[in-house]
């Protein structure tokens, strides 16, 4: 890495938390949801504006996504970072992971990044594939899961391991999936707010091979047959025997 | 029949029940598998030999011996051949299953729950929605535990390969988990608590039921964030862990969407709160309305009469 990094974080658009997801026909219909920066893209906005802080440098966030995604690049700006790029093509409709990774990687390519922040899974796919596979196309490391980074003499991480967690040190350029941990994230400002308004979204285009994986259907999940519910303390012995005779867990 | 490659999940220094699993989820696929076990001493792989599978290939390197997304993926994909690859969805299986479909450029489909042919179904948006894909051609992908049947155990065809790749990160410092007990993630039953708990202290009723079942005990959001020593580690939900154990306890958990995010999924649910109308009593197979101080004390003396 060289001595002032060039950081990228990547923010994806997704649902707030609190939608109702609603299909209709077989796919998710997302027209009445509020959209919000996908809740562990904070944590990676958080640790890339910290990186930065520490080691100077610029952050840059970057979304894949059609032009209604320039709001969570715009949040993004509000919070403090420096630039905002959207990678789009309009020829994209239903990416695989294949192609979301190909242009991204792209992207970051283009970008000149030495290390990039991103969330540990979208709430939308809650897959995370991304940052493992961006890593793997780039050719760094990576690490998963992170939940503190530290940048004195170099990237040190801390990842669940086995028996508990392990600090991490990583050399080289390096993709980081960040999970909650201990910090908090900033909130916009107003200057910030006002700046981001102001701000320009660069677009860029990229490469994406054309999807293997299709989507078949969206649906609601299955219901679940109602449950069983009785009133008062004691009626968790009948519980306890229903575990052992009926669901046959204990 | 096309071929599969099953990445054995391995933890404690041996190859994990939920391998199995993955066998019977192959051969839902329609596919031939090979199982390839990651690890520094061979004689790992002796194990892993199941009905229907007829080779094991022990993938023997020095890079093994901590957990590194980029060597394991490399190591693991030098000595896997081609076809369907297989991995548990665990984080550090879905890590490796990510970087190997990129080093392959395929796709991967994480956290299937069903198989239909060339189907694949997995959860979205945190459970609120299921999507069901196609797959055409190699790819990879990860199935959830306690889906598909565990298949029966075999004499196994080891071949072993002598395969390493190169390590980018370097473990300065592990930091045990201060308690011996189970990690959410790894449990089969968990019992878990919240706000409804009242204090951090009375957490420890619930370590108690948890110790007599040999569960791992969890926490909502609320617990997590009002009280200093419940670790986010315990977190069970949209920003906390997934789960989907056979058994999940949730008391004095009011059952928001994002608790549900992580727990939904759940073989069976017991929820014990003194509220009648809350949300999690619409998720519960067995709903207990009362407070926990009334229904935990006769839910431990039960169980542990049954266990004994
Ligand atoms: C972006 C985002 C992410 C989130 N991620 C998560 C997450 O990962 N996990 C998570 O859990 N939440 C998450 N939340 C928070 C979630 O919305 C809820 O606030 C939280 O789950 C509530 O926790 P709780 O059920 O313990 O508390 P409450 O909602 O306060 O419920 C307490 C319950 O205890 C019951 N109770 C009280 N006293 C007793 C008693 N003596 N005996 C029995 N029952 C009693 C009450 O009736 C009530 O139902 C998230 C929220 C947001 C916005
Ligand atoms: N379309 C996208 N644009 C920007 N970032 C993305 C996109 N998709 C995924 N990511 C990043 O990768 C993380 C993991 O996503 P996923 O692999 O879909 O679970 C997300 O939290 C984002 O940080």
């Amino acid at each position: 890495m060289k001595n002032v990094p060039n950081i990228v974080v990547l923010v994806k658009r997704v649902p707030d938390t609190n939608a109702r997801i609603v299909v209709s026909g077989d796919r998710v219909d997302l027209s009445a949801v509020k959209w919000v920066i996908s809740p562990y893209d904070e944590f990676a906005i958080e640790n890339a504006l910290q990186h930065k802080e520490a080691a100077g440098g610029s952050v840059t966030a970057l979304t894949l996504g059609p032009a209604g995604a320039d709001k969570v690049l715009k949040d993004a700006k509000a919070i403090g970072v420096d630039e905002i790029v959207r990678v789009w093509n309009d020829s994209w409709s239903e990416m695989d992971s294949n192609g979301i990774q190909s242009a991204l990687a792209q992207a970051i390519t283009d970008l000149g990044a030495e290390v990039v922040y991103c969330g540990k899974n979208a709430a939308d796919t809650g897959a995370g594939s991304t940052g493992p596979g961006i890593a793997e196309r780039l050719g760094w490391a990576s690490v998963s899961n992170v939940t503190d980074v530290t940048f004195e003499g170099g990237l040190t991480v801390t990842t669940p391991v086995e028996n508990g967690s392990a600090r991490v040190s990583v050399s080289g350029n390096a993709v980081v999936s960040c999970d909650k941990g201990n910090i908090k994230v900033r909130k916009p400002n107003v200057k910030g707010i006002m700046m981001a308004k102001r701000a320009q979204v660069s677009v860029v285009s990229a490469d994406a091979p054309s999807a293997t994986v299709t989507i078949v259907s969206q649906t609601p999940p299955p219901a679940k047959p109602a449950g069983k519910k009785y009133e008062g303390g004691a009626s968790a012995q009948e519980v306890a025997r229903l575990l052992r005779d009926e669901a046959n867990v204990i | 029949m096309s071929e599969s490659i099953i990445i054995a999940e391995t933890g404690k220094g041996s190859v994990s029940a939920v391998t199995a699993e993955l066998v019977s989820a192959a051969i839902a696929l329609g596919t031939s598998p090979t199982v390839v076990v990651p690890c520094t001493d061979a004689s790992m792989a002796d194990n892993a030999g199941y009905d229907g599978v007829s080779r094991t290939i022990a993938v023997k390197g020095a890079c093994f011996e901590n957990y590194d997304a980029a060597s394991w993926a490399s190591a693991i994909d030098a000595a896997a051949p081609s076809g369907i690859i297989i991995a548990a969805a665990t984080p550090q299986s879905k890590d490796i299953a990510a970087r190997i479909a990129a080093k392959r450029n395929l796709s991967v489909v994480q956290d299937v729950v069903s198989i239909d042919g060339m189907n694949l179904t997995s959860p979205i948006y945190s459970g609120k929605a299921m999507q069901t894909v196609a797959i055409s051609g190699d790819s990879v992908i990860s199935v959830r535990a306690n889906v598909f049947p565990a298949a029966s155990s075999a004499a196994a065809n080891v071949s072993v390969v002598d395969q390493s790749g190169d390590v980018s990160t370097a473990v300065q410092e592990i930091m045990a988990r201060a308690s011996a007990r189970l990690d959410v993630s790894e449990a089969n039953i968990i019992v878990s608590g919240g706000r409804g708990m009242g204090s951090p202290e009375n957490f420890s009723h619930l370590e108690k039921l948890a110790d007599v079942i040999g569960a791992a005990v969890g926490a909502s959001r609320a617990a997590v964030d009002t009280w200093d020593d419940i670790p986010h580690s315990m977190q069970v939900g949209q920003t906390g862990k997934t789960v989907n154990p056979n058994l999940y306890i949730a008391v004095g958990i009011s059952g928001a969407i994002q608790h549900l995010a992580g727990m939904r999924s759940s073989k069976y649910i017991v929820a014990i709160n003194k509220d009648a109308d809350a949300p999690i009593f619409a998720h519960a197979d067995y709903g207990i309305v009362a407070t926990w101080e009334e229904a935990l004390p006769v839910l431990e003396s039960e169980l542990s009469s049954m266990m004994s």
